[in-house]
């Protein structure tokens, strides 16, 4: 499909040459009790950024959305949708989370297809249907609240829907999540007296990704000229109705739901938090106030503070690493004698 | 009276009949209870069972000797009777060290913070003493008193391992072990040696047991005393006869450890020291101790910040007055209010507790302030326990339980 006009420019020119018109579509989603959703649809080529998207339906009613899948360092993962204007500060955010200044970055792309089972370009809320999603936290501008209609890639980005956002929450319930409307240009202070005003949206489990020594070419979705598909309402459904679907990284654990965090076996990631919550107390311990009442004492007014307040939380921290590397070494050396059969001179004697 | 008189004294007084027995106060392993509508009377505890007060001398001893502050339990008395510390306090001072024992019954897999508190105490001895320990999990004890099947108490004994771990044990000098495990060997030929010294009447006197009771109630008993002798562990303290042992426990155990007590010089080895603490209130107030049948008695580990904040201000017992300005008038009853005793456990700022004290007992403050701070401090610890709890994984339990060497355990 070709654009009609010339030239780029954000200026949206006709609607795009659709298959088929803009035009509300009731479809059951094979998701849970065949939910009624509205909603009309676009097809489009395959558009990689939001000023893309914004060229073929910007023209529409509705507020184009942008959507980030990031990663914090304990291997939890977030969507942050939003408005395509809404100012979206990372760092900010970190710390209304309770993940320090730079906690948050953007996740890999090996994660979209492993947790989000999407391709490059489709991050949605949408995406939270498949289950190796399910500890995925979502944000929602509040300023969707105010728009008549939201726009969304469904579960790919050669398409986008329209929809109140009243229908977002509906499809999310369905499939057993809150929605969470944030103010996302807030910006409250974040310390001693103030925790962190986001902290209960953090997951409470981590994913795990295995290290994928080729980056699978497969999710790369390859740009797509023409649009052909007649089913669009299989899109999502397609994906639906596989809920069994689970993250193949998850190993074959019995019962033990629960990842234990990774920064105990990795050290880089076990010196960063211990810095991040150091450099936390400090930065939150120097202020005019503090200057002014300390003076030149501040340095060990505050050196104080800091051993006070993260001797026993660290202690623990380290104990918990230390333990990890025992269990590892210890079941290393019950491998190597299982293969010799050493291993029974240790029964009790 | 010595401390020996007044050990034989106490054996003595346990061959009371129940009768007598109706109108105090009972403490035993498996009950405790106040005397009507009263609180637990641990002066007369102390003498009944023929132990020791833990006098302040004793804490600043401690201190010297480990190079750092007591512990909060031990500052604000609640490990207050020992039997034989001031022994091995005499031993590490000379060089010669010892080992810890402890112990659980895992019979729920909910853990409350009464139960966590010999372990936190553990963990610090552990820590400042640089000495191994050793823990039992008596699986086949819940087995025999409770309704459960043997594979449910060993499932269950293995849940609770991962709680105990959560308190931060050193696993270069720790040793878990589950009695359906690791009982046989020379764990069991101390049992044996142990149960040909103790008479039918006198485990009766100290357990009360009847006669309907199964013969697997009258052999539990040496089960829980053999790990107080050193050759029960052979794996770790082989050659090591003349090690001491150290019980930290709760003064319901006194019981099980006045029998060992008793047997050990007979066999040839050090009786067991202890250091016991009282017992953690609960919720609704000072008449008992935790159960863990009552969800709302008790904090359990697993409890979410609002479901805490929700268990304080319901059903907290308060000591403040019925109404403000009565409160400012006469101040609270500290004596009998929970939030205080709480905070006295785990808060750890000694001034800050002082402080509340005078406040609350003087009116100038009130329950809800109170309760708000408990509120801070318990989600604190109920936070931190999650946390270290989560990152125990099935093998850091194997590896903990494992029959190996604990080298460097004295370093």
């Amino acid at each position: 499909m070709r654009r009609r006009g010339g030239g780029k420019g954000t200026q949206t020119s006709d609607l795009p040459f659709v298959s088929h018109g803009p035009q509300p579509i009731v479809l059951s989603l094979g998701v849970v009790d065949e939910l009624q959703i509205e909603f009309s649809q676009y097809e489009h080529p395959v558009v990689m950024t939001v000023e893309d998207q914004a060229k073929y339906v910007g023209n529409s009613e509705g507020g184009l959305s942008k959507n980030l899948f990031l990663k914090d360092k304990k291997n939890r993962f977030y969507i942050v949708s939003a408005l395509a204007d809404t100012k979206v500060d990372l760092k900010v955010l970190s710390q209304r989370l309770g993940l320090g200044k730079g906690g948050l970055r953007m996740a890999p792309e090996e994660a979209l297809g492993e947790v989000l089972q999407v391709p490059l370009g489709s991050v949605t809320p949408f995406a939270l249907v498949n289950d190796s999603a399910r500890n995925v936290s979502l944000l929602l501008d509040q300023g969707f609240k105010g728009q008549e209609r939201c726009l969304f890639h469904p579960l790919s980005n050669d398409m986008t829907i329209s929809l109140n956002v009243c229908e977002l929450d509906k499809f999310l319930r369905s499939i057993g999540r809150d929605s969470s409307y944030v103010d996302l240009e807030a910006n409250p202070p974040v310390g001693k007296d103030n925790p962190p005003d986001l902290a209960a949206l953090v997951p409470s489990d981590s994913i795990v990704l295995p290290d994928l020594p080729e980056k699978a070419a497969s999710l790369q979705a390859p740009p797509k000229a023409h649009v052909v598909s007649n089913n669009k309402s299989t899109e999502i459904t397609a994906k639906a109705t596989e809920p069994s679907r689970k993250v193949k990284n998850v190993k074959d654990k019995p019962v033990n739901s629960v990842q234990p965090s990774s920064s105990f076996k990795d050290v880089g990631q076990f010196v960063e938090e211990i810095l991040d919550k150091t450099s936390a107390l400090l930065l939150s311990e120097i202020t005019e106030e503090t200057i002014k009442q300390h003076g030149q004492q501040l340095g060990v007014v505050v050196s104080n503070c800091i051993r006070e307040r993260l001797a026993s939380e660290l202690k623990t921290d380290t104990t918990l690493y230390m333990q990890t590397a025992y269990t590892e070494g210890f079941h290393v050396a019950r491998k190597m004698f299982q293969s010799t059969d050493i291993h029974h001179q240790f029964r009790c004697l | 009276m010595d401390s020996k008189a007044a050990e034989r004294g106490a054996s003595e007084n346990e061959k009371e009949t129940p009768q007598e027995q109706e109108q105090e106060q009972v403490v035993n392993p498996w009950e405790v209870a106040a005397k009507e509508g009263g609180k637990i009377d641990y002066d007369k505890l102390i003498d009944k069972f023929g132990c020791q007060r833990l006098d302040p001398s004793l804490i600043d001893r401690v201190e010297r000797l480990t190079s750092r502050r007591a512990h909060v339990f031990l500052r604000r008395g609640v490990f207050f009777a020992h039997r034989d510390f001031n022994d091995i306090l005499d031993a590490y001072e000379r060089g010669e060290k010892f080992y810890l024992y402890t112990g659980r019954g895992p019979s729920s897999e909910a853990l409350h913070l009464g139960h966590l508190i010999p372990f936190m105490f553990t963990q610090y001895l552990q820590e400042a003493f640089k000495v191994p320990l050793v823990i039992q999990l008596t699986d086949d004890e819940k087995f025999l008193w409770k309704n459960l099947t043997v594979e449910e108490s060993r499932r269950l004994a293995r849940e609770n391992a991962k709680d105990i771990i959560a308190c931060g044990f050193d696993i270069r000098r720790t040793f878990i072990f589950s009695d359906f495990d690791y009982v046989g060997g020379a764990f069991y030929r101390n049992m044996v040696e142990i149960s040909k010294r103790v008479t039918c009447n006198q485990v009766v006197g100290i357990f009360g047991f009847i006669g309907e009771d199964h013969i697997g109630k009258y052999s539990f008993p040496p089960v829980q005393a053999a790990p107080s002798f050193p050759s029960s562990f052979p794996h770790l303290f082989s050659g090591k006869d003349n090690l001491r042992c150290l019980i930290p426990c709760a003064i319901d155990q006194d019981p099980y450890f006045r029998m060992t007590r008793d047997v050990a010089p007979r066999i040839g080895y050090h009786k067991p020291a202890l250091i016991e603490s009282l017992f953690f209130p609960a919720l609704q107030g000072e008449t008992g101790k935790m159960s863990a049948s009552d969800p709302n008695s008790a904090i359990y580990v697993t409890d979410s910040e609002k479901v805490i904040k929700n268990k304080i201000n319901k059903y907290a017992f308060s000591g403040g007055q019925d109404s403000i300005e009565k409160h400012r008038q006469l101040g609270a009853n500290l004596e009998v209010d929970i939030p205080i005793k709480y905070l006295s456990f785990f808060l750890e700022d000694d001034a800050e507790l002082e402080h509340t004290k005078k406040e609350y007992g003087s009116g100038r403050m009130l329950t809800g302030e109170v309760k708000q701070r408990l509120i801070e401090v318990l989600t604190k610890l109920v936070e931190r326990h999650r946390r270290a709890r989560a990152a125990v994984t099935d093998e850091m339990v194997d590896a903990f339980m494992a029959v190996r060497p604990l080298p460097n355990m004295f370093n």
